[in-house]
C-alpha cells in the first residue's frame, strides 16, 4: 500500500459514517391503464408491474473512504447511487446523512445536506447542457447557492477548471467542442464547484478510452487527497474498482450479496456470484484462456427468482436457496456475505 | 512489410490485408481513417485488432466487408481473401461473398436485426439469399445455428421478435446469423462491449468454440486489451489510422515494441499497484483532420525526438514482430 493512502484510511477507522442506508428499498411501478382499472373494478385479479430495483439494502460509507459498488446491468446500483445522492427518495427505509434522516430534514438543512453530496454521471455527452458555456455550467450552482462573493465568480470558476485539469481559457466554449475525457473533467469541475465532501460516481469512466480512463482515475485519486473526499464509486468494471476502492460492495438483482475490504474480496471471494464474476473478468495477464461463462441469464427484476436471487445460476444451489432469502452475515472481520452455504459449513 | 506471397495454397492466410487505405473525402479535408493497415489471419485463428476510439479499427472492418459509404472510399491497398482482392470486386460479386463467405458481427445487435420482423423470417431470408434450399430446410439451418450459439428451445425462439430477447441473447442471434453459411472469415466489431461481464464470458466462450470447430478466421475488433489477451492468437494495435505494432499476442503484451502499446498496457488498472496513480499516456488522440507529419504519436511519446518528424517505417524488429517506430523498446516490460 502506498504511503499516500495511509492517512485517509487511518482516519476512516471508527469514525461516524458520512452516509448510512438502513433497509433501503426502491420500487418502480407501472400504474394500470384505463382498461386495467376497469377490469380490476369488475373483479378480475390484475396487478401492477412492480420492479424491486433496490431491495432492503444496508450500506454505510465512512469519512474518507472509497467504496466500490459493483454489479451487472439492472442490479440496482445506479438507483442506489441516486438515493445516496439524495436525488431520488427511497420507497422504504432510511437514508441517514451524518446521523440525520435525509427524508426528515427541513428546507435549509436538506439543501445543505444535498449540496455536500454531488454526483458524477456516466455519459459526459448527456449530462452537460449543450446550450450553456462551460463557465455557466460550472458557475451556475455556486452562484445560486451563494458560495462565491459578488464579482469573484470568474476567478472561482477558473480555479475549479484548473483543479479538474482544464485550461480556464476554454471556458467560453460549449460542451460539444470538447472530447469525452475533457467533458468528464467539466462534469467533475461542476460537481466540485459546490464544495461537496462526498461524490457519487456512477460509471464515471465507463464511456472513456483506456488511456483517458487512466487520466480521469488519477484525477479522482488526486482530488481525494487534496480535498479529503469520500467516494461511492459505482462501476461494472472490477479492475477499476479493485484499483480505487478501500471497500467493495457487490449487488445482484437489487440486493447486496457480499461486502468486504478490497484486498479481501479479490483474494477470498465468498459468495458464488462474486466468485463467478471474478472468474469471468478478462485479465491482461491471462493468455489464450478458455472462457467458460456463468450459466444462464440475468433474471428479470420484474419477476425475480424466489429465495436467493442467484440460485437458478448457482452451481451450489440446494433446496433452502429456493425458499429462503439469505441474510448478510459476517464470514470474517469486515467481510459479510449473503449465502446459505456459510451456515452449512 | 509483411510480404507473404499470395496464393491459395494450404497454410496460406485466409484473409490478408495489405497496405489498406480508406479515406473520407469530406468538405473539411481528407480524413485518412485507415492509412496503411496490414495484417493476416489464418484459418481457425483469432486476430485482435485493438485501438482507441477514432483509431480506424471499425473502418478497417467495414472496408473488408465492402461496407464503406461515401464520402469514404478505399483508395489503396489490397484485401486478399483466399488470394482474391476484395477491394477490386464489383458490388454484385461482393454481395455474393458478404454474409456468405465473409460475415460481420456488430457492436449493437439491433444493427443486424430488423425490429419488426420475427427472427425466423430474418434468418430464413439470409439462408435463401445464398443457398438454393427449400424453405423448410432453411428453417432447419436457422434452428441449428441458434442451437449452436447456446440458445435454449430454438424452435420457440425462432418465432420471437428481437425486442423479446435480452441484450446478450440478441448478440447470440446476431452471431447465429453470421454463422448460417459457415463463413471463412468473421469480422466482429466490439461484439461484447455493451454486454455484462458474465454474459461477455459466455459470448467469448462461443467465439472460441466456433474457431476451433469450424476453422473460421476471426477478426476481433475491440478497445479492451484484456479481452484480446485471453482470446486472440495475434494482435494488431492501431493508432490514428495506422497499425503501429503487430505480432503474436503474448509477445506483444509481454514485450511491446511501440511506446503507444506500452502506454496502453500500462494504463490498465490491474497492471498497476492498487491505490497508486495509474501510468497514463499524456495528452489526447490527435484530430484525424490534421495529423502531425511523421509519427502521429510523437506529441504524446516520452521517447520522441527530432527524427520522429519523418514518417517511421513499419519494420520487422524481431521475427514476426513489426512496429512503426524508429526507437522501439528493446527489453520486456516488468509486469
Amino acid at each position: 500500500m502506498s504511503a499516500v493512502l495511509e492517512a485517509p484510511r487511518a482516519a476512516a477507522q471508527g469514525s461516524v459514517p458520512i452516509i448510512e442506508l438502513r433497509g433501503v428499498s426502491k420500487r418502480f411501478s407501472n400504474p394500470l391503464d384505463f382498461a386495467g382499472r376497469l377490469v380490476k373494478r369488475l373483479g378480475v385479479k390484475v396487478r401492477e408491474d412492480v420492479v424491486h430495483a433496490v431491495d432492503g439494502v444496508d450500506l454505510s460509507v465512512r469519512k474518507g473512504e472509497v467504496v466500490g459498488l459493483v454489479g451487472e446491468s439492472g442490479c440496482g446500483k445506479s438507483t442506489l447511487g441516486r438515493m445516496v445522492a439524495g436525488i431520488m427518495p427511497p420507497s422504504d427505509g432510511q437514508v441517514v446523512w451524518r446521523g440525520q434522516d435525509l427524508t426528515k430534514l427541513s428546507g435549509a438543512d436538506a439543501k445543505r445536506a444535498k449540496l455536500r453530496t454531488q454526483m458524477i454521471f456516466q455519459d459526459p455527452y448527456a449530462s452537460l447542457n449543450p446550450r450553456l458555456k462551460v463557465a455557466e455550467i460550472v458557475g451556475e450552482a455556486p452562484q445560486y447557492h451563494g458560495l462565491v462573493p459578488r464579482g469573484g465568480l470568474e476567478a472561482y470558476v477558473d480555479d475549479q477548471l484548473r483543479r479538474a485539469g482544464l485550461d480556464p481559457s476554454l471556458k467560453r466554449r460549449y460542451p460539444h467542442q470538447f472530447s469525452g475525457g475533457q467533458r468528464q473533467r467539466i462534469g467533475i469541475a461542476r460537481a466540485l464547484a459546490v464544495q461537496p465532501d462526498f461524490l457519487v460516481c456512477d460509471e464515471a469512466v465507463a464511456a472513456l478510452d483506456v488511456s483517458i480512463q487512466a487520466q480521469i482515475l488519477n484525477l479522482f485519486m488526486k482530488l481525494r487527497r487534496e480535498l479529503d473526499l469520500t467516494y461511492l464509486f459505482i462501476s461494472h468494471d472490477l479492475g477499476v474498482v479493485e484499483h480505487l476502492s478501500d471497500r467493495v460492495v457487490i449487488m445482484y438483482l437489487g440486493r447486496v450479496v457480499e461486502e468486504a475490504p478490497s484486498e479481501e474480496v479479490f483474494a477470498r471471494p465468498n459468495h458464488p456470484y462474486t466468485r463467478a464474476l471474478l472468474a469471468e473478468v478478462p485479465r491482461i495477464e491471462a493468455r489464450k484462456r478458455v472462457f467458460a461463462g456463468v450459466q444462464g441469464e440475468i433474471p428479470s427484476p420484474l419477476n425475480p427468482p424466489s429465495g436467493c436471487h442467484f440460485h437458478p445460476r448457482c452451481p451450489f444451489a440446494f433446496d433452502r436457496c429456493r425458499a429462503e432469502r439469505p441474510a448478510l452475515k459476517q464470514v470474517a472481520p469486515g467481510h459479510r456475505s449473503a449465502c446459505h452455504l456459510n451456515d452449512a459449513a | 512489410m509483411s510480404a507473404v506471397p499470395a496464393s491459395a495454397a494450404p497454410g496460406a492466410p485466409t484473409l490478408e490485408v495489405r497496405n489498406l487505405r480508406t479515406h473520407f473525402l469530406t468538405r473539411a479535408g481528407v480524413v485518412k481513417a485507415v492509412d496503411d493497415v496490414s495484417f493476416t489471419v489464418r484459418s481457425g485463428k483469432v486476430l485482435g485488432l485493438v485501438g482507441e476510439s477514432g483509431s480506424g479499427k471499425s473502418v478497417t472492418g467495414f472496408s473488408i466487408l465492402g461496407l464503406v459509404d461515401p464520402p469514404g472510399r478505399i483508395v489503396g491497398g489490397q484485401i486478399l481473401f483466399k488470394g482474391q482482392d476484395l477491394a477490386t470486386l464489383s458490388e454484385e460479386a461482393m454481395r455474393k461473398l458478404r454474409g456468405n463467405r465473409i460475415a460481420m458481427i456488430f457492436q449493437d445487435p439491433m444493427m443486424t436485426l430488423n425490429p419488426v420482423l420475427r427472427i425466423d423470417t430474418q434468418m430464413i431470408e439470409t439462408v435463401l439469399a445464398h443457398a438454393r434450399v427449400s424453405r423448410e430446410e432453411a428453417r432447419q439451418r436457422a434452428r441449428d445455428a441458434l442451437g449452436q450459439v447456446g440458445i435454449a428451445s430454438p424452435d420457440e425462439r425462432l418465432r420471437s421478435y428481437p425486442h423479446q430477447f435480452s441484450g446478450g441473447m440478441r448478440q447470440r442471434v446476431a452471431i447465429a446469423i453470421a454463422l448460417l453459411h459457415k463463413p471463412d472469415v468473421i469480422v466482429a466489431d466490439e461484439p461484447t462491449t455493451a454486454l455484462d461481464v458474465t454474459i461477455q464470458g459466455q459470448i467469448l466462450a462461443e467465439a472460441q468454440k466456433l474457431c476451433a470447430q469450424t476453422g473460421t478466421a476471426l477478426v476481433w475488433i475491440t478497445h479492451d486489451l484484456s479481452v484480446v489477451a485471453g482470446l486472440a492468437d495475434d494482435i494488431a494495435v492501431m493508432y490514428a489510422g495506422k497499425v503501429v505494432e503487430n505480432g503474436p499476442v503474448e509477445q506483444v503484451l509481454d514485450a511491446p515494441l511501440h511506446p503507444y502499446t506500452l502506454g496502453l498496457i500500462g494504463s490498465v488498472p490491474s497492471r498497476n499497484r492498487r491505490g497508486e496513480p495509474l501510468r497514463q499516456i499524456p495528452g489526447m488522440t490527435p484530430s484525424m483532420l490534421n495529423l502531425p507529419a511523421g509519427c502521429a504519436f510523437r506529441a504524446r511519446c516520452p521517447r520522441a525526438e527530432a527524427r520522429c518528424a519523418e514518417p517511421p517505417p513499419f519494420a520487422e524488429y524481431r521475427p514476426g514482430r513489426f512496429a512503426r517506430c524508429i526507437h522501439p523498446h528493446e527489453e520486456a516490460v516488468a509486469a
